[in-house]
């Protein structure tokens, strides 16, 4: 166990000590200095506590409504107007993150509230509909069998459908944190902050270290993020 | 918790409030400032969509020979396919603004620029699909084909490469409406497209410029998803399609 322990956590803690390398020898070796005065410790926790911040918030709200509005969705009396939203859903996903928030920034202004906002609802098409089509997917004969034996619905949804779709609404989570992480670099442009900041201002006073340093912690969490998320999904699918 | 509903409901409230005061009040609201925009602003705007799809239909061309070919060896040589395809794994969820931005350190500011990161971020769906549809391929038909007396080369451009098309089309097509997306970010970085109208847009204030940028790209991205799927459908052999999604 313990050793099971280690290798899962190996990765992970290479990502980790990369990434606080990167920001320690950075921060101690600016090349100049505006480069010294954008990269201070201070102010690389700020912009990597408010791209946490985006994720997690934005994140936990569309995990929340989204599974709720699937099963909400995939009940009977709701089922056509399910199929109906799937068709929106799917079209609602081809239009790109940055269209989304550039559309809230129109009608909401700046603001790191906007940005989580527009992040919240673009993260919810795929987990509205991936828990949707799991809980479609569940075979009716299962359903029936199992309201033969005398279960209400509530226990149905519970005990049979919600553990039957799970894996395929853990993949749902999965592609919306994966799409989420780079859409989050994107708040910058709305004045949600982030550690887009940090490669807006690299770009725009031209200096490189400045660019690598936001761009390296960036990737190193999104990677970070998709390796557990995958984990926890292998584990799921083979507990099922 | 609580805040954060409120907060939602909040939001929701202003931006229904937004669109339907703007279109009851007496000054022209942003519908009428936009398609007020849209109507002077044509030949920009044309412009602009086209140099889009020019960076997308290019940066796809490049895309599918390069990802073609990649599937295809890697589905001779099994044993680095896995490391092959968990690298185009790391390269899709690096966030396309990093990946962009490490790209202007080594390609400057430009065209190049965008079409490197967009072929890195197209690798992965096409190699995959490439590879799992020639990987899938009933082993009776290749067998088949082997006996028949082809040769290895005949045996994959007439059997193997048509057989799995209507898999590589649909990567195809996954691939192409995430770049029409990343190309828009692209144009932060000099690639040009409709990417250009919601930066300056951002950075005016200039809302029906925003918006004129923002609904341009959807609407390509909604358009080359259905282009492709009709295609689809059109060209494969049984006209069944599948996506692979693991």
């Amino acid at each position: 166990m313990l050793q099971n322990l280690w290798k899962w956590l190996i990765i992970p803690l290479i990502m980790l000590g990369i990434g606080a390398a990167v920001v320690i020898y950075t921060v101690n070796n600016p090349t100049d200095s505006i480069v010294a005065r954008m990269l201070t410790y201070e102010r690389v926790f700020r912009v990597i506590r408010e791209h946490m911040a985006l994720l997690l918030v934005s994140m936990i709200g569309a995990t929340i409504v989204g599974v709720l509005g699937g099963i909400m969705l995939s009940r009977p009396k709701l089922y056509y107007i399910g199929r109906v939203a799937e068709n929106i859903v799917n079209i609602g996903q081809t239009v790109p993150s940055l269209a989304v928030l550039a559309l809230f920034y129109t009608v909401l202004g700046l603001g790191f509230r906007v940005a989580v906002f527009a992040l919240f609802i673009y993260s919810i098409l795929p987990i509205l509909r991936n828990t949707f089509a799991g809980i479609d997917g569940v075979e009716r004969s299962i359903v029936e069998a199992a309201r033969g034996m005398g279960m209400n619905p509530f226990r149905v949804l519970t005990k049979i459908e919600l553990p039957i779709a799970f894996p395929i609404i853990v993949a749902g989570i999965r592609t919306a944190i994966v799409i989420n992480v780079g859409a989050a670099t994107l708040a910058t442009f709305i004045g949600g902050g982030g550690l887009g900041d940090l490669i807006v201002t690299g770009l725009s006073v031209h200096r490189d270290m400045i660019i690598f340093t936001g761009a390296v912690i960036a990737a190193i969490t999104a990677i970070f993020l998709d390796y557990m998320i995958g984990k926890v999904e292998e584990r799921v699918v083979r507990w099922t | 918790m609580d805040q954060f509903i409120s907060c939602m409901g909040n939001f929701f409230s202003r931006a229904v409030n937004g669109i339907v005061l703007s279109a009851q009040s007496e000054d022209p609201g942003i519908i009428m400032r936009t398609i007020d925009y849209l109507s002077r602003r044509s030949d920009l705007i044309l412009d602009l969509m086209l140099e889009h799809l020019w960076l997308v239909v290019f940066t796809l061309v490049i895309a599918i020979a390069v990802s073609v070919v990649v599937g295809v060896i890697i589905s001779y040589y099994e044993s680095f396919a896995q490391t092959v395809l968990g690298i185009c794994q790391v390269l899709m969820v690096i966030p396309s603004m990093a990946m962009l931005a490490f790209m202007v350190p080594i390609f400057g500011i430009g065209f190049t620029t965008g079409v490197v990161a967009l072929v890195l971020y197209s690798l992965l769906p096409i190699v995959r699909n490439t590879y799992t549809g020639i990987r899938e391929l009933d082993p009776a038909i290749v067998e088949a084909a082997k006996g028949m007396g082809m040769t290895e080369r005949r045996v994959l451009l007439k059997i193997k490469l048509p057989l799995a098309r209507p898999v590589i089309m649909a990567g195809i097509r996954t691939a192409a409406v995430m770049m029409i997306g990343i190309a828009a970010i692209a144009a932060y970085v000099g690639a040009g497209g409709l990417g250009e109208l919601i930066f300056s847009g951002i950075s005016r204030g200039h809302q029906p410029m925003i918006i004129a940028g923002a609904i341009g790209v959807s609407i390509i991205a909604v358009a080359f998803d259905y282009l492709l799927y009709w295609g689809e459908k059109r060209f494969s052999v049984e006209g069944r399609t599948r996506e692979v999604t693991e």
